[in-house]
């Protein structure tokens, strides 16, 4: 694997799979009275966080403790040399304090990108503008393949998977990343979204585009809605909350169109009653719970093989 | 000192001839020339161009002199062959004042490398509400002829028709920064599939283009010049074309780095390729090539930007927009358009000489050199071999050229203002 993180398009698909595979390992030792292991004992993770996320930060942090590494947390709010530090005077300060992995999130496209060419240490981007989440899109493949396959797929992909997702594509790192390593894993990705919503120039992406939801249902094996954030509410991305959620939200009537095998997905934090139904977000077919489950191993999976993987390989 | 005989030069890539200079004009201009006791200076294999004039400089002075000044700014201009450039009017405070053109033009002077013709505000601190007074910058000291909101465009169709108008009395021009502010509202980067990729917020090519299809529409109305900065669309040569072909008054000009770079570029982001207007796709570029070479687009403008290291060693979103451009700006039109075949240097010379001084009014730049012409002159050799462009060996204060690192063919030998070398042996003179 490479030193960082950035993109889902730095994984190969063995990559890819090996980390989910790892994550499945890793995934016992929660089951454990005592749930830590000594992989990173002595090793530094530094949580820089720009934008406030809670749900991400602790994430992250209990993937690293639960690997023995001593974490910092360092938030930052604002982004600009105005606003105080610049992002490269925090990226020096971290190297001095001797950071084996800088775990960032920040509200600009491309910051992880530039953070990797100031440090030494690994950079896992957590989120960076609306550009990428990598570990969000490896947590929802990796809950995708343990619905889906069953525990014993280990080494599997998602070969002929078919994954539909809803919502704000133009302004969603979720949907960026998960485009890409979906893509990778072998399943078949279609983008739903009112046409303001979807990127000028999608068609080099490689997946397909839809603008109408209830055909996509049969043929879904997954159901990912995306939050609608609420500056795009009032920025004529579409006429009102209730005409989106008409045609793009998902309520019981809709999840009934759905095959019987076909899981729910939402990267959280959710807007119920506007993407997602509440009947819905509740139902047994929903993973939300489980992905957030699923995001510490995985974000210990990422860790352990930036880390520890890259000093046993040495 | 004061005469030079420029021996065996190529006059704009044409014929061979000594060139002699003399109290700041061209004396004599033939084969064979000789002066006994007068220096010599042996051009052969240099072209000898008409000393170059840049519509659109930002020398940064007053309010910025941490990435340029006056002095910097016009030496790394003479060192890219320049003899006059045209000074941007958002400086701190902005050039909206007769007081403040004058200041600008009275650096020039005293730095004496290149004769600086401050452009004016159009409207009072660029904030696109009021008329900034035009007339008394155009009566000033400073004789602004061009004026710009560069920057920021002038959004507003009735300002920019009055605009337009107004200038029709001292025989100026609207030099406009062509970008509709809400299609472009926190716009980072081309808008195509390199900014959708990156996930930065798309500038569409319709911004720049839509507002270009407008003015070209008010100039005709009104009967007024038409400025165009920095065009960097394919759509914008097209609709440029079209309007001069019902021949109003309606100029262009285009940068040596949308001449050059695409947005691809932007694919690690280095904000070195963050640039208002950005750099666009392949198509673009080869269209602008296409339109500087059949004259569509009059000229290539540096809109040289220097800004300090930490403006740009930020996120993409945060740093500063805008490319040095004066010392590397005659060797990219070389590698874009000269080795390319789309212009001889006859063109050359045009496009970065005679229409850019006819477009600004500058009097005394732009001619042919023939006897009685001042000295204005600048001597390239574009047989020089191709060396990869080292910002920190630049005059320019400031680091920000996107070609770092690249090979760029060409060298500029030597610049003459008024008879006298700014520039020689592609040194600073004096």
């Amino acid at each position: 694997m490479s030193r960082h993180l950035i993109s889902a398009a730095d994984l190969t698909r063995e990559e890819a799979v090996l980390i989910l595979d790892t994550a499945a390992e890793l995934a016992s030792v929660a089951g454990r009275p005592i749930r830590k292991l000594p992989t990173l004992r002595g090793r530094t993770v530094v949580n820089l966080f720009f934008e406030d996320s809670t749900r991400t930060r602790t994430s992250f942090e209990a993937a690293a403790k639960r690997l023995s590494a001593d974490v910092i947390n360092f938030s930052a709010r604002g982004s600009s040399v105005a606003k105080g530090e610049s992002l490269k005077d925090t990226a020096l300060t971290l190297e001095a304090m001797g950071a084996d992995a800088v775990v960032i999130r920040h509200s600009a496209s491309g910051a992880a990108h530039r953070l990797a060419g100031w440090v030494t240490g690994s950079v896992v981007n957590a989120g960076d503008g609306t550009h990428e989440h990598p570990t969000q899109a490896l947590l929802d493949a990796f809950t995708i393949r343990h619905r889906l396959a069953g525990a014993g797929q280990r080494g599997a992909a998602l070969d002929g998977v078919q994954v539909t997702i809803v919502g704000d594509v133009l302004h969603s790192r979720v949907a960026r990343s998960n485009v890409l390593l979906l893509h990778t894993l072998g399943a078949g990705v279609t983008l739903v979204a009112p046409p303001t919503l979807i990127p000028y120039a999608v068609d080099s992406w490689p997946c397909e585009i839809s603008y109408d939801f209830d055909a996509e249902l049969p043929k879904s094996d997954v159901v990912m809605m995306l939050r609608v954030q609420q500056e795009r509410m009032t920025a004529a991305y579409f006429p009102t909350v209730r005409e989106y959620r008409r045609r793009y939200g998902l309520d019981a009537g809709r999840m009934a169109l759905l095959p019987e095998h076909a899981i729910v997905m939402h990267p959280g934090p959710m807007n119920r009653g506007v993407e997602i139904a509440a009947d819905v977000a509740d139902s047994p077919r929903s993973t939300i719970v489980e992905q957030v489950r699923n995001g510490v191993t995985v974000r210990m999976a990422v860790l352990y093989l930036l880390l520890g993987g890259a000093e046993e390989a040495a | 000192m004061n005469e030079w005989l420029i021996k065996g030069a190529r006059l704009a890539g044409g014929e061979v001839a000594d060139i002699r200079v003399a109290d700041g004009i061209v004396v004599d201009v033939g084969r064979n020339l000789s002066a006994p006791g007068v220096q010599e200076l042996d051009a052969a294999g240099l072209i000898a161009l008409p000393g170059l004039v840049d519509l659109h400089t930002h020398l940064r002075e007053p309010g910025r002199e941490d990435a340029e000044t006056v002095l910097t700014g016009t030496r790394a201009a003479a060192l890219g062959g320049f003899t006059a450039v045209h000074a941007m009017a958002n400086t701190e405070p902005v050039a909206d004042t007769a007081g403040v053109v004058e200041q600008v033009w009275r650096l020039g002077r005293q730095a004496g490398y290149c004769d600086v013709r401050p452009v004016g505000a159009v409207t009072v601190a660029l904030a696109g509400k009021n008329l900034a007074e035009l007339g008394a910058m155009a009566d000033s000291a400073a004789r602004v002829r061009v004026f710009s909101d560069d920057g920021n465009c002038v959004a507003d169709p009735l300002l920019m028709r009055r605009a337009l108008e107004y200038v029709k009395a001292f025989d100026g021009v609207i030099a406009q920064h062509a970008q509709d502010p809400r299609l472009t509202e926190g716009a980072q980067l081309n808008e195509g599939e390199v900014s959708a990729r990156l996930g930065l917020a798309g500038w569409p090519a319709a911004a720049e283009e839509a507002i270009i299809a407008r003015d070209c529409l008010l100039a005709a109305h009104v009967g007024s010049a038409l400025h165009i900065c920095h065009v960097s669309t394919a759509g914008s040569v097209e609709i440029i074309r079209w309007a001069k072909s019902k021949g109003w008054q309606v100029t262009a000009e285009v940068t040596p780095h949308h001449l050059l770079l695409t947005d691809d570029l932007a694919g690690g982001y280095d904000t070195v390729y963050k640039v208002n207007p950005p750099l666009r796709t392949q198509a673009d570029v080869d269209a602008l090539r296409a339109g500087l070479a059949d004259g569509t687009i009059d000229c290539v403008a540096t809109d040289h930007a220097p800004h300090p290291v930490e403006a740009k060693e930020t996120e993409w979103a945060a740093a500063a927009h805008g490319m040095t451009g004066l010392e590397t700006a005659l060797r990219v039109v070389q590698l874009a358009m000269v080795d390319t075949g789309l212009l001889d240097w006859a063109g050359v010379a045009d496009r970065m000489s005679a229409r850019p001084a006819a477009i600004g009014r500058v009097p005394g730049h732009g001619g042919p050199l023939r006897p009685d012409a001042p000295a204005n002159l600048t001597l390239y050799d574009p047989a020089a071999p191709a060396e990869p462009v080292d910002p920190a060996a630049h005059a320019s204060k400031s680091r920000n050229s996107p070609f770092t690192g690249m090979a760029l063919p060409g060298k500029v030998y030597a610049t003459f203002l008024r008879g006298v070398p700014t520039v020689l042996d592609g040194k600073v003179a004096r």
